[in-house]
């Protein structure tokens, strides 16, 4: 009898929401930039920040400037494959990280498989350079206006792009030099 | 080496087994290896050169860092794709007379990498002399193999070039090696079967589950 409360307490703190923001910094962004924030999770005291695609090089410097976050680092930029069937199959985590604030938020951006491409943001972090080579050699990602989106890990021959879901794991083809 | 041939080639045959043992006893007393360390089992590489295991004992303990003045390459650890033609070059500058050491399960078959950053077997990129199971093997066995090493060049011949003979090898079709493609399969990455999307069985796999 008693722990139908507590229940029902508990499954609706842990329901992303974007009506429900404990954080007041996320609230305070989200009413100075409605229209750049899509949804806001907070999980286990880990914030997270699903933004338009077209807007994420505008948030990233206006988080890196705006004096209450100050993310003046970029800890890390990586991407993920949800699986061929998922729709939109792609996504692009940036976790930020504020060297005098000490707090984290993590921006995440939503690709379709047909049209994967996304701003660079290298002109905001300089770091952001390699893990955007590194994403677009792992993912297939690209990045616009990148200064040099190259391969960084795989070999400069390679066919395809290796942690795509849809990649076999032995590769399509025995390797020999022959 | 140069004057081996023109001895070899001067002399009349009857005189040529004596010499080759002359010659490989030379050269088995003193096989220099290619400082090449790839993953863990340089670590026991390097250790088969210290005090305790003193791989000096069978003539093999000076590594040299430049593959122009070394004899035996021991591949040690696993081979990444994006390393196979830095291997293989490495392989190229070495000077004949040479003979390459597998060392552990890796750089043999891949061992528990079975994916597509690994080849599996650096027999893929260059003739093996000598393979060592292991993960990783003890220095003891990387010493045994270099004692197999020697035992083999004494059966050899100074008129074997390991060049001619690869040449020949690799024209031979030889039972139980991968199929060499052209590459053109790789234009079927749009187009893989519907019933398992992520996965592709490769010939490895089907033998596994039959």
């Amino acid at each position: 009898m008693e722990s139908d409360p507590v229940k029902s307490e508990v499954s609706a703190e842990s329901t992303p929401s974007s009506e429900q923001t404990p954080s007041p910094l996320v609230a305070a962004f989200q009413r100075e930039h409605p229209d750049w924030v899509k949804n806001v999770i907070e999980d286990r005291g880990e914030i997270t920040i699903i933004v338009p695609t077209e807007h994420i090089v505008a948030v990233c410097s206006f988080l890196k400037s705006w004096p209450e976050t100050r993310f003046d680092f970029l800890s890390d930029l990586c991407g993920a494959d949800r699986g061929v069937e998922e729709e939109p199959r792609f996504e692009v985590n940036y976790h930020l990280f504020s060297t005098t604030k000490y707090h984290r938020w993590r921006l995440k951006v939503l690709l379709n498989e047909e049209n994967v491409h996304v701003a660079s943001v290298t002109g905001v972090w300089r770091t952001a350079n390699w893990h955007e080579r590194e994403t677009y050699d792992l993912f297939g990602v690209i990045f616009d206006n990148h200064p040099d989106l190259r391969r960084i890990l795989l070999p400069e021959d390679w066919q395809g792009h290796a942690l795509r879901k849809d990649f076999p794991l032995r590769g399509y083809e025995p390797y020999s030099l022959k | 080496m140069g004057l081996e041939n023109v001895i070899a080639e001067a002399l009349p045959e009857v005189l040529t087994t004596r010499l080759d043992s002359l010659i490989n006893w030379a050269r088995k007393s003193s096989l220099w290896p290619a400082t090449f360390g790839l993953a863990c089992c340089a670590i026991e590489m390097m250790n088969a050169t210290s005090s305790r295991n003193d791989l000096a004992r069978f003539g093999s303990e000076v590594f040299r860092a430049s593959p122009r003045q070394a004899d035996v390459m021991i591949v040690s650890g696993r081979v990444a794709r994006k390393m196979a033609p830095v291997l293989r070059r490495i392989y190229d500058q070495m000077p004949e007379p040479k003979w390459v050491i597998s060392m552990g399960a890796c750089a043999t078959s891949g061992g528990v990498f079975d994916n597509y950053a690994i080849v599996q077997g650096v027999d893929k990129i260059v003739p093996v002399d000598v393979y060592i199971p292991g993960c990783p093997p003890r220095p003891e066995m990387l010493i045994h193999a270099v004692m197999m090493l020697q035992e083999k060049v004494m059966k050899e011949s100074v008129r074997d070039r390991r060049d001619v003979l690869e040449a020949e090898a690799r024209d031979a079709v030889v039972p139980g090696t991968l199929p060499v493609t052209d590459g053109s399969t790789t234009t079927q990455q749009h187009a893989l079967p519907e019933s398992r999307p992520y996965t592709v069985a490769s010939k490895h796999e089907r033998r596994r589950s039959s």
